[in-house]
């Protein structure tokens, strides 16, 4: 028998990034909220210097990462494999306890451009008939730039976000972003300091014609108080920032931007080990009635509720809807249901340079400093006539200045001895890297569901990921290979290796690639072809609503929590101004 | 094939007799071993707790040939490598416990899945070393630690390129690369990581590199291009080298 706890008026499935802004939000609205996160508990002090300086801990081992053990995926690569289980994380890295990844990402923080929240809208208007292969899924958003933006100002305020706007209400600005969306206000905070690539980067993209600017970062640049009231330092470019915790609260979080004004609140509480296992279905077959966890003592216990916010990643997010029996799910051969559909991933690809004349210091580094540009986005060109659709950033970025990660010797050479060692200290410091990230178009065939085979230790199927990269975006990957081709022409190494996939290429999963995993509950305003509607309500549950990048429905070229972040304000908006007052439907089915 | 152009006797370097530590600063109370406060013991005087004498001795061999002491700086055996080895396959690590080790573990699984093997870093460590141990005493009728240097290294390359074969355990075959690559990949875990594993005694790795270990804090040195940052590295106990 589970154990029954008193009604809640809101419970949160998971405390990261989406968790604590649900969190500020109903709780403002004067309800009662509980948050449950799978892990454990993580304050600010967890992450006093010099704790996180670790590199085996945190870099190598991934100790901020959910365990494969206990919330395992399975990964294949077409219908006609069988997945295997992720034993140990490579391709991705997704965040356990407080926090969530939101604890240990980078910080490079951006918005969703106006075209990739409409790109079906924009591919319609854009391409021939018929370019567009025909397994590709597109759809838009079913919320536009506009509707989003005071809500992306609001979460680059709360972060801290340090750049410099390059649209500013529609004004063209030097040295920022030219082909981003038009911001209502500055960034809260000036560039950081720009490092030794940072400056090689802009001279010679800029010789090309290009237009650089530094990386969006909520990694902050100067002392800063949010609208919260927390308080954030300068950063100091630690060295240990994507993977780690923040030593120098200066990195946005939910620890440092959200949770200690959130904790204070009475109407707001919190319990950690909690392991949500299922949604439960009311019987009207329009309602959820809570949430059924594991506690850390093995109880199993139901927590009523009159809302539920689904807010787990998109791994758990997908997982829990399918387990939970909430929608139809996908099946990719009749094109029919929708939960694990448009599950769609991130495309890289990179070089890395070896300057005998450059010392970089690479431990000098902080993960949200670099340098960009979007002179390749998906409406910044032509792209037809190089036969796809989407766009890609290009970028650099100091580092990576770990011992373990950040030994280089030249290809070909040895990989011990007294060779590798003397190799390893002459080019130690000497290395720079530009890389591409794009955007990644959903495809029929690739989607979420739950795996035959392999369970976790609940007996629960692991979620199963089939997914591989396809023509289209291979041929983006390698027009932008071509584009870093000549800004290394321009830099003039001493040597360089390239690390880019190709048409014909695999997915290959053994490497990481990013931890932007995205779609599989999307959104969008027609409920054949999406989980949530615009709001982010459930289509069959009025009161159940999903937060996250599992909303999307094909990825973007830029990093997603922005954009995550955005949504999330959307949503609770419209809950806030209508549907506490009136709960039921916020759009009709038909 | 690696070029091992600097070989000290390996004898010598097994006693413990080439180890040049003396100009490496240990500040009292700035010194830090796994776990305890004191200062972190000579390899010789370790005593393994994961691994037997037999491993023991292949592994000292292996290491010290992999990341051999020489004019760039201390080697895997002055930096007690070995024993950051012998502690993670000890602990959680060595056990996987944090990995999906629930079958089937299909055999020929594509490398693009990654690591599909039913065993442990520890299974596969004890595996490794059996069959190398074997390889060596079928080819050269002698035990690992007792060939010359340069077959040393002939055999850690065929494990490397996956030449050397292990005979199956339990049904199922280790290949030697993934055994080489693990060795490889913890041996440099341990010359890079923070002393308090064991490894990386007096931050040697580190001081080979150039790395500046947990100082992790650089805010003036930006914008300062090109110049060598001109401060050795600290651990996270305060050690500073
Ligand atoms: C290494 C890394 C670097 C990244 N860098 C960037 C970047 O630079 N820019 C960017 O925009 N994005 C980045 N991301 C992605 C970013 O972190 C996520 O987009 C963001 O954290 C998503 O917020 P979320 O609330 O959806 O999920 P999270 O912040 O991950 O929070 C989800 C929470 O739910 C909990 N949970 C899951 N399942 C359950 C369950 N069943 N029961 C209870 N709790 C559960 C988890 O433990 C977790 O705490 C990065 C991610 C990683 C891993
Ligand atoms: S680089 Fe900056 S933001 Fe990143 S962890 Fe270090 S101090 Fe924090």
């Amino acid at each position: 028998m589970p154990i029954n706890k008193q009604p809640v008026d809101v419970v949160i499935i998971g405390l990261g990034w989406t968790g604590s802004l649900i969190g500020m939000e109903m709780t403002d609205a004067g309800l009662d909220v509980v948050a449950l996160e799978r892990g454990a508990d993580r304050t600010k002090e967890d992450f006093l210097y010099p704790k996180p300086a670790d590199e085996l801990k945190y870099g190598v081992r991934l100790g901020m990462m959910q365990s494969p053990r206990t919330d395992g995926v399975t990964i294949r690569r077409n219908g006609g494999e069988t997945a295997l289980p992720q034993r140990q994380w490579t391709t991705f890295h997704p965040g356990n306890g407080v926090g969530g990844c939101g604890a240990h990402w980078t910080g490079v923080l951006y918005r969703a451009t106006p075209t990739e929240l409409s790109m079906k809208s924009f591919a319609d208007a854009t391409f021939s008939p018929g370019f567009l292969p025909e397994n590709m899924v597109m759809q838009d958003y079913g919320v536009t730039y506009d509707e989003l933006e005071p809500h992306f100002d609001l979460f680059e305020r709360i972060a801290g976000l340090s750049g410099q706007a390059g649209n500013l209400n529609g004004e063209i600005i030097d040295g920022g972003n030219p082909f981003e969306g038009p911001r209502s206000n500055p960034f809260p905070l000036p560039p950081l300091p720009r490092t030794l690539t940072d400056t090689l980067f802009t001279e010679a993209t800029q010789s090309l014609g290009w237009h650089p600017y530094p990386y969006p970062s909520a990694n902050v640049s100067q002392a800063y108080t949010n609208p919260y009231g927390m308080q954030l330092g300068p950063c100091n470019f630690c060295g240990f920032c994507s993977n780690y915790g923040c030593l120098n609260y200066s990195k946005a979080s939910p620890q440092t931007c959200v949770l200690d004004a959130l904790k204070r609140r009475d109407n707001f509480s919190y319990r950690t080990q909690c392991d949500v296992r299922r949604i439960n279905k009311a019987g009207d077959g329009q309602t959820v009635t809570g949430v059924t966890y594991i506690d850390g003592d093995g109880n199993e216990v139901f927590q009523p509720a009159k809302m539920v916010f689904l807010c787990s990643f998109t791994l758990s997010n997908v997982r829990l809807l399918l387990l939970s029996g909430i929608g139809q799910p996908y099946d990719p051969i009749s094109n029919t249901g929708v939960v694990g559909r448009n599950f769609t991933y991130q495309i890289t690809g990179s070089v890395d340079m070896y300057f005998e004349r450059h010392q970089f210091n690479p431990f000098i580094s902080a993960g949200g400093s670099g340098q960009v540009i979007d002179d390749f986005a998906p409406d910044a060109f032509d792209t037809e006539q190089h036969g796809f659709i989407g766009g890609s950033y290009i970028y650099t970025t100091q580092g990576p200045g770990g011992a373990i990660g950040g030994t280089r010797v030249p290809p070909g050479s040895p990989s011990w001895g007294s060779e590798w060692k003397r190799n390893a200290q002459r080019e130690y410091g000497h290395h720079m890297m530009i890389g591409t990230t794009g955007s990644n178009m959903a495809y029929r065939d690739c989607y979420l569901d739950l795996d035959p085979n392999y369970r976790d230790p609940h007996g629960d199927p692991l979620l199963r990921m089939t997914y591989d990269w396809k023509e289209n975006d291979m041929r983006m990957t390698m027009f932008m290979a071509d584009r870093i081709r000549e800004i290394v022409d321009e830099l003039g190494p001493d040597y360089h290796t390239e690390s880019f996939h190709k048409v014909g290429d695999q997915f290959d999963p053994s490497h990481y690639q990013s931890t932007h995993l995205t779609g599989g509950a999307v959104m969008g305003t027609d409920p054949q072809t999406s989980v949530v509607n615009r709001y982010l309500q459930h289509w069959d549950a009025h009161n159940l609503f999903v937060m996250g990048a599992s909303n999307f429905p094909q990825n973007m070229m830029h990093n997603p929590t922005g954009t995550v972040a955005a949504l999330t304000f959307w949503s609770v908006r419209k809950i806030r101004e209508s549907y506490l007052a009136n709960p039921g439907p916020l759009m009709s089915r038909s | 094939m690696p070029k091992n152009d600097f070989q000290p006797d390996r004898r010598a370097l097994l006693k413990g007799s080439l180890l040049m530590l003396p100009a490496m600063g240990t500040g009292i109370g700035l010194i830090a071993t796994a776990g305890a406060d004191e200062a972190p013991p000579h390899i010789d005087d370790y005593t393994p707790t994961f691994f037997s004498t037999e491993e023991w001795q292949f592994i000292l061999a292996a290491t010290d040939r992999l990341i051999p002491e020489d004019e760039t700086g201390a080697g895997a055996l002055g930096t007690n490598v070995p024993i950051f080895l012998d502690l993670q396959l000890g602990s959680e690590y060595g056990s996987a416990d944090n990995w999906y080790m629930e079958g089937p573990f299909p055999k020929g699984a594509p490398a693009a899945f990654g690591y599909q093997l039913p065993f442990t870093p520890a299974d596969l460590y004890r595996y490794g070393i059996a069959a190398t141990r074997r390889y060596c005493q079928d080819t050269y009728q002698a035990d690992f630690p007792e060939l010359e240097a340069k077959r040393q290294i002939e055999v850690l390359s065929g494990l490397e390129n996956g030449d050397i074969h292990f005979a199956p355990q339990q049904g199922r075959e280790l290949p030697s690369a993934t055994f080489f690559s693990f060795l490889l990949k913890n041996t440099k875990e341990g010359y890079f990581a923070d002393p308090q594993y064991g490894g990386n005694k007096h931050m040697g790795g580190w001081k080979m590199l150039g790395f500046t270990g947990a100082r992790a804090s650089f805010r003036e040195w930006v914008d300062q291009y090109d110049r060598p940052y001109p401060l050795g590295p600290v651990s996270l106990s305060g050690e500073r080298g």
